[in-house]
């Protein structure tokens, strides 16, 4: 295939407003791409790619169905000064020290940096999870007694 | 029976035990680390939970983790498949004192045949053939220097707490002892927490094969016959297959005796693996009892029809085993290629996203894998992507099944091994069943003495 070929097959993509063009003969292969078009996969053996990589959600049948209303929307504001406390361990969420007892924090209290915020039972020990933050906390995640796994979210807290 | 078992594993044996469990109608768990929350365990498990970030000693080597993760999901059993946590006697005792059942032996058995010195007694004890050595952790370097001259070199110092090939040394004479045995204490104190070591007698250009073995909570044993493992390199097994063409009907009947035997000894129950070094000679020498269920068992299921991970869910359950060892048959011969995601020529590990992936089936093909187009194969953990086991009716049928399936394999985007796995497949050695452990030495890049140290398996 000479230059000038090229040039003309690139021609005729523009003049009939093509987007891909595929040629291939013994001893080459010729595939032209205008950026910014759809991406039309290659014809390889494809059954397993309509599996969509994303991520599954956290603990299923053992969370049930009530999952926390209090769910995420604070995070619309910038990044920065949100920190969000995530769960070091799995295990069983408690907010208060004791059932009946009053939690250790609510939305909209002003927490320092090393204040419990939460029990969390692991194997029938009482891990108590410190902030790392100091700040207002604006929203839970968790209901009380629920399960949590590592990295589940459990606060927010905007640092200022 | 079981309402829900944890699996504490990841990639294909966590999907193997899935399916397993989901033919005998039980929920799954499957607990994941940060790296693998798109992994296809996760996916097919009834109910998921990460234990934590991608190192492996802070997720599937994580026992408050995984025990927690058992706890709130309420699973009555831990499945812990094969490396991590599977022959944690740890473990096994924790879930014993959580009531929840750990799907292997008893944490007294994993502890004594995990100690590669009391196994040895153990096994000598219950007249299973061992190598000469010295019948416990040697003690100073001239009692060292004596056991050695009398067993004759080569000899080989090994780890007492150690396995699958780390902690070892080749001695071919006397003048190499004193710095290789203060080295290898060294070492086994590093790796595994206990310096001491113990001497071998060292085989030439042994077979390494393996016996299955399963027994029940009610004194049943049975053996499942032998696979042969000798293609490995670096002690990390490349291709498995069973029947072994060294092993004789007459051999397999009086070792697979012996094996029964040494397991009702030490009480052993579920699944096991006994290894075996097999001489020239015909001779067989007792290595180590792995005390779980291992990469390799789908060899086995495919020349006896029995599906081991059930008989495992089974045995846990207290059933009784369902067969005896009349029962048991041979039909044919199964090969097994563990693919890497690996540079077939350097070994150079080859993680990355596999953008294309196929595999043909046939029969006689089985593929045990986690890996499908799309997917993204992470760094952190051991480099097995898959398991593809072709069967055949005789040996030939097995390899001309293997190297055809092989051949049309498509896994684009890593290195694989499939291209070293075909060159062994052709090679004249292998096709007439010439093998030994030393086999993979003609493929290595820089060959190094034997006398050199046994690098260490992952």
């Amino acid at each position: 295939m000479e230059f000038d070929d090229i040039e003309r097959i690139l021609e005729l993509m523009h003049q009939h407003d093509l987007s891909e063009f595929e040629l291939e003969r013994e001893g080459l292969k010729l595939r032209v791409r205008k950026t910014g078009a759809g991406y039309a996969p290659p014809a390889a053996p494809m059954q397993m790619a309509s599996i969509p990589a994303v991520p599954l959600p956290g603990p299923a049948a053992a969370a049930s169905a009530s999952q926390t209303p209090s769910a995420p929307e604070p995070i619309e504001e910038p990044a920065l000064d949100l920190a969000v406390v995530k769960s070091p361990i799995v295990g069983t969420f408690y907010r208060s020290p004791e059932p009946g007892a009053p939690s250790f924090v609510e939305v909209g209290d002003r927490v320092k940096k090393d204040q419990v915020l939460c029990i969390i039972e692991a194997m029938k020990l009482m891990n108590e999870i410190t902030s790392e933050y100091e700040g207002e906390l604006t929203s839970t995640y968790v209901e009380n007694g629920k399960p949590v796994q590592y990295g589940e979210r459990l606060f927010a807290i905007k640092t200022s | 029976m079981f309402k829900k078992i944890l699996i504490a594993n990841r990639g294909e044996i966590a999907l193997r035990v899935i399916c397993a469990c989901r033919e005998l109608g039980i929920k799954t768990v499957a607990v994941y680390s940060e790296a693998d929350e798109n992994s296809l365990h996760v996916r097919f498990a009834d109910e998921d939970v990460c234990i934590g970030p991608a190192r492996s000693a802070d997720s599937y080597l994580n026992v408050p983790a995984v025990l927690s993760a058992a706890e709130i999901t309420g699973a009555d059993a831990i499945h812990p498949g094969y490396g991590f946590l599977s022959e944690s006697a740890y473990l096994a005792e924790v879930c014993e004192a959580c009531h929840i059942k750990f799907i292997g032996p008893a944490p007294n058995v994993i502890r004594l045949l995990g100690d590669k010195a009391r196994a040895r007694r153990a096994m000598k004890k219950a007249g299973i053939p061992i190598l000469p050595g010295s019948d416990g952790p040697v003690d100073g370097e001239e009692k060292a220097l004596k056991i050695a001259k009398d067993l004759g070199y080569p000899v080989i110092i090994k780890a007492v707490a150690g396995g699958g090939g780390r902690g070892m040394r080749v001695l071919r004479a006397a003048s190499e002892l004193s710095k290789a045995l203060k080295t290898a204490q060294r070492e086994a104190e590093a790796a595994f927490g206990v310096g001491d070591v113990y001497i071998e007698k060292y085989v030439e250009r042994p077979r390494h094969i393996e016996f299955q073995v399963l027994g029940d909570h009610h004194g049943a044993v049975v053996h499942l016959g032998e696979r042969e493992c000798s293609i490995q390199r670096r002690h990390q097994k490349l291709l498995e297959e069973g029947p072994s063409v060294a092993v004789t009907e007459k051999m397999r009947r009086k070792l697979g005796a012996a094996v029964v035997d040494a397991a009702r000894a030490v009480q052993y129950t579920n699944a096991g693996t006994f290894e075996f070094l097999l001489d020239d000679k015909g001779s067989f020498y007792f290595l180590e009892v792995n005390t779980r269920i291992q990469v390799e068992h789908p060899v086995t299921e495919s020349i006896t029809g029995v599906d081991i991970v059930k008989e495992q869910i089974r045995i846990a359950a207290g059933e009784r085993l369902s067969f005896k060892q009349g029962d048991v048959t041979f039909t044919g011969h199964a090969i097994e290629c563990r693919i890497n995601a690996e540079d077939p020529d350097t070994f150079a590990p080859s993680p990355g996203t596999i953008h294309a992936y196929s595999v043909p089936g046939g029969p006689g093909v089985r593929v045990d894998t986690f890996v499908h187009s799309d997917c993204t194969i992470p760094p952190y953990y051991d480099s097995m992507i898959a398991k593809i086991i072709a069967h055949g009716r005789d040996r030939q049928e097995a390899i001309a099944r293997m190297r055809r399936t092989l051949e049309m394999t498509v896994i684009d985007g890593i290195r694989t091994s499939i291209p070293l796995h075909l060159r062994i497949l052709s090679d004249p050695d292998f096709v007439a069943g010439r093998l030994n452990t030393a086999f993979m030495e003609r493929y290595l890049v820089d060959k190094k003495p034997e006398g050199a140290r046994l690098a260490e398996a992952v």
